[in-house]
This record gives C-alpha cells, structure tokens and sequence, in this order.
C-alpha cells in the first residue's frame, strides 16, 4: 500500500514565474515527511505537485519527475484524476461537504471510484475510517448529521477518514493543524503516528516542533529573496536537523535567527 | 418575608445613540414597512374589488357560466404556459451558468455573460413579435411531427396548429424570456461555490463533472431554486409576449398544439380590460387576485424547498 516517492529536477511555474527550482528528493514509505520552510517558499506549491493538485490553477505547471513506484506522475497518458485517487490530500482549513452527511462525507471518494458496494461493506467501510482517524466513537450516533456541524478538530478529522477511506498510497497533508487548537493538533499528530503505519505521508508544517514530534525525516525549503523561486536547502533525518543540521540557513532557521 | 420591597431599579445605563444609527435604523424599518404596506393595499384592493364578482349571480359573469368556469382555463393557460417555459429554460440556463463559469475560457465567458444580460433587456413586446413572426412558423413541422408520433399524449393531441400560434409556442419565447434571470443567478451562485470545497473534490479525485456535482451543484441549488422562480414569476405574469402570439379564449384544454388554447390571465385582462364594464371589471379583478395567490403559492413552495435542509446548505 505504501510506496516510495523519487523526486528528481523539479521545477514548479505559475505561468511565467518559477515557483519553485530544482527539487531532488527520495521519500521512503511509511514515514511522516515534513516539509519546513519561511512563507512563500514553496513547500505547499511543492506538496501540491506530488498529486497533480498544482495544476488545477490556470497556468501552473511542472518539469522534471516525479516517480511513485516506478510510475511517473507526469507521463504522457497519465491522468491527473487517477493520480488523485491513489494519493490522497489533507487542506489546511478542514473542508467536509457542507452539503453532505458524516457518512456521505467518508464515502465520498469511494463512491467516485463508481465501484458498487453492498450497504453493509459500505457502512464497514465507514466504521473502519473513522476509526482510522479516531472519530468514530465522538460521531457513531449521529452519521447521518451534517459534517460541518462539528467542531473544527472533528472536521479536520472526518476529512482525514474521507482520505484514507479510499485507500490511497500516499497521504499529503498542507498544515493540517494550523486552524485548529492544541488539543486537536494533538490529537490529530497521535493519528500520523498511527496512519504511519499504513501510509506514507507528507506534510507541510509552519510549527517546527509539531515536525520534530511526528516526522522520521524533514525537508527544509528557502528562498534567496522575493521573486526568486524557492529551493529545497537541505533534507535528512529529523533528528539531524534539529541537532546538527548541515546547512547554515537550516540552522539559523530552526534556531530563529531568520533573515 | 412578608413584605417583599419592590426591587430597587438598577440604574438606568445611559447608552450612548448616535444620530447616525438612528437615522439609518429608522430608515431601514421604514422601508421594511412600507413594502409590507403596498403588498397589504394590493392585497386589500384586489380582494375588495374581486368581491362583487364572487357573489354576483353565474348569469352576471361574461360569457354567463359563472365564475369558477371563466377562471379555470385562463389559471390552467397561465400556468401550462409558465411551466413549459421553466421545463425550457432551467436546465438550458443551469448549462450556460456552468459553462461561463467552469468551462469557458475567461474572455468567452464574460462575453457571454453580457450577452446573455442583454437578453434580460429587450422589452416582451418585441419578443412577441419575434414569436409570432418567426418562431410560431419555424414551429409548425414539429407541432406537425408531435401530432403523429406523440399524438398519445393528451398534450400533443391535435390537430396540429397551421401557424404555429400555440400554447407551446407561447411557453418556448416565455422560457426565452426567463433564460437571462435564471442563468444570471446560476452563474452568480456556481461562481462563489467555495474553492474550498472544489478542490476536496478534485483531490478525492473527482473528475471536472465530479467536481460540479459534489461540490457546485449542492451549494448553487437554492440559487438555482431562487433564479427559476424569481423566472417563473416573470412567466405567469406575462402579458404582451402572450397577447401578440395566442389567440385564446378556448376552454380549458391540456392541449398545447391546437389552434384553440385558452387564454392566461394577463393578457386575458389586457385584452379585455379596455372594454369591460360593470361586473366584467369585477370578473377581471378577480382573475387577478387568482394570479397573485398563485404566485405567492409559487414563492412560499420555494421557499420552503430552499429551507427544507437548511441544514446541509452549506451556510452554516
């Protein structure tokens, strides 16, 4: 189920404008990745071009590689939707379909997928994600309510049993917990612990502890100056950035001698 | 305790009100006021005018068999025609709206947009005319065509009309009519659907239909809703486009391709008002008090369609 990631020479454009420069990077499976970095220097840019999520704005696009088991992402033939579904996202602000019920919202993607399912795989399914992200218990007795009448650790939650329920190879998560309070954050990093186990999953952070407590490796990501496309400075062992980084910048930027 | 004081008013808190809110305050209210005040005066006019033609004698009425059966074909005109134009121009106006705002390239889409507001401004004179001149012949080999093949049907019955002067004639120019309202509020709502959302949709892997139906379409219903009857009501009180294309006044008949349809209400009232006298004024009046009921029917259903989940709206 999990597969490794290998990134090589990517450079990210919105339209004319590079975003992103020469990413070289091997991401091992079942592992938590964080990926650090000032505002503005790609890393979200970065984590949306690993499911083809980049491209949905008008003018963006990629060059270079991005392979996921062997399979290149942007080769010709491949389809942005199928790559989609074998990796699955978390946003930052948590987004359930307002629309939808607890339970059309964990089986949403699946039912993308237009495979018909039994109502009793189905609601195994169900239990089996929400579980997975520690919520079943809270919302067993009200499945059939609105998701957006939960609270925002919930929601966060409920979108990360919509994304496993699918199955998917690979985990993105684009600050998954800046909207939400420390108890929730918490909650929500003992569940990558868990999730680890299965998947393999990326994760773009601004709290540098919150990367220290999850991840097994942690890319850090800079830009020279505004205007100039961001660069991946430096990426290894968890434990060796916040020790002994190679890099200078790392070090300044974990140390918050910034600038 | 016996004798229990009075409780000693607690200070008054002088609260400081500036003019300005003052001012805006009473202006709101009275304005909230003043259209529940002309919709009561219409309401009380109708009413009390239609009264003389509720309890006057069957013989009294125009074309002397009372009441109930002079309204009834115009209500069922009225209506036919109206919601043929809705059956035309919600799902064609639904496509436009999607079209301009998840499709098209940028510089077609607003283009698009203004000319499909320039729809909403031709007067309803001129597409009466449009209706009668060209497309009432243009109809006439399909009224022929839905003659012989879905004859079955109570509403293609026959004969098919020779000048295309029909009932469904007149629901076609209505339903173009009201294409501009519905598809201007589609567009206005689809184009405010949450990125949010759209983009858990895609990354779920959803492809762009996908997309629409999950993440569009439930959070543009209401407007959907809203813009076909803010058009519906605009069909139901059509009278110009009517008047120019039908030449009513048959009973009441379902069938829409025949050369004998009845008349709706407004134009009914326009044609005749001119030289009504006496109870036939009252007859008129009463006709419209129907149509104000029916249109305040068609607000309230949606309304409460729109509300029904206003819990999954999104909205909260």
């Amino acid at each position: 189920m999990a597969k490794r990631i290998d990134v090589s020479d990517l450079d990210i454009y919105y339209g004319n404008f590079k975003a992103v420069e020469g990413v070289n990077i091997s991401i091992e499976p079942r592992s938590i990745t964080a990926l650090i970095g000032p505002s503005g220097c790609g890393k979200s840019t970065f984590l949306r071009s690993l499911n083809r999520m980049h491209e949905v704005i008008p003018g963006a696009r990629v060059e270079g590689k991005v392979v996921i088991d062997g399979q290149d992402l942007y080769g010709a033939g491949v389809d942005p939707v199928d790559v989609r579904r074998q990796i699955g996202m978390v946003f930052q602000r948590p987004n359930p379909f307002p629309t939808m019920s607890i339970y059309d919202n964990v089986v949403a993607g699946v039912r993308l997928n237009s495979t018909k399912m039994k109502k009793s795989a189905m609601d195994d399914l169900v239990e089996r994600s929400l579980k997975g992200a520690n919520l079943w218990n809270e919302v067993k007795d009200r499945l059939n309510r609105p998701g957006s009448g939960l609270s925002g650790g919930q929601q966060q939650r409920l979108c990360i049993a919509r994304a496993i329920a699918v199955e998917p190879e690979v985990l993105l998560m684009d600050e998954p917990c800046s909207a939400l309070d420390p108890i929730s954050t918490l909650a929500i990093e003992d569940l990558m612990t868990e999730l680890k186990e299965r998947f393999t999953i990326v994760i773009v952070t601004h709290n540098m502890q919150q990367a220290a407590r999850v991840s097994t490796s942690t890319g850090f990501f800079n830009l020279n100056g505004v205007g100039q496309p961001g660069r991946l400075i430096e990426f290894n062992p968890t434990e060796k950035i916040f020790s002994n980084p190679e890099e200078k910048a790392t070090e300044d930027y974990i140390s918050g001698r910034f600038g | 305790m016996t004798a229990t004081k009075a409780p000693t008013e607690p200070p008054a808190q002088r609260t400081v009100r500036r003019p300005g809110d003052r001012i805006f305050a009473g202006a709101a209210r009275g304005s909230g006021i003043f259209i529940l005040l002309v919709l009561a005066g219409v309401a009380a006019f109708l009413i009390s005018e239609a009264i003389p033609a509720l309890t006057a004698a069957s013989s009294e009425i125009p074309d002397g068999k009372g009441l109930g059966p002079y309204i009834g074909p115009l209500v069922l005109g009225t209506l036919l025609g109206a919601v043929i134009a809705l059956l035309v121009a919600t799902p064609l106006a639904v496509g436009i709206a999607l079209f301009i705002t998840y499709y098209a390239p940028r510089r077609i889409a607003a283009t698009m947009g203004y000319v499909i507001d320039l729809l909403a401004a031709i007067p309803s004179v001129v597409y009466g005319f449009w209706g009668l001149a060209v497309l009432a012949p243009k109809l006439v080999p399909f009224h022929a065509w839905a003659a012989d093949h879905l004859g079955f049907l109570p509403f293609f019955a026959g004969p098919a009309s020779a000048s295309g002067r029909t009932m469904l004639t007149v629901g076609i120019v209505l339903g173009v009519m009201i294409l501009p309202i519905i598809s201007a509020i589609s567009r206005e709502v689809f184009s405010q659907a949450p990125a949010l959302h759209r983009e858990a949709a895609l990354a779920l892997g959803a492809t762009r239909w996908e997309m629409i139906k999950m993440a569009v379409l439930p959070y543009g219903k209401s407007g959907v809703i809203a813009g076909s009857m803010l058009g519906l009501g605009r069909a139901l009180g059509e009278t110009m486009a009517v008047a120019i294309i039908l030449s009513g006044g048959a009973g009441a008949t379902v069938n829409l391709i025949s050369n004998s349809n009845p008349s709706t209400i407004a134009s009914n009232i326009a044609l005749r008002f001119p030289e009504a006298t006496g109870i036939g004024v009252n007859t008129l009046i009463a006709s419209g008090l129907a149509l104000f009921l029916i249109t305040l029917a068609v607000n309230m259903l949606a309304r409460w369609i729109v509300n029904r989940r206003a819990d999954f709206s999104g909205a909260n």
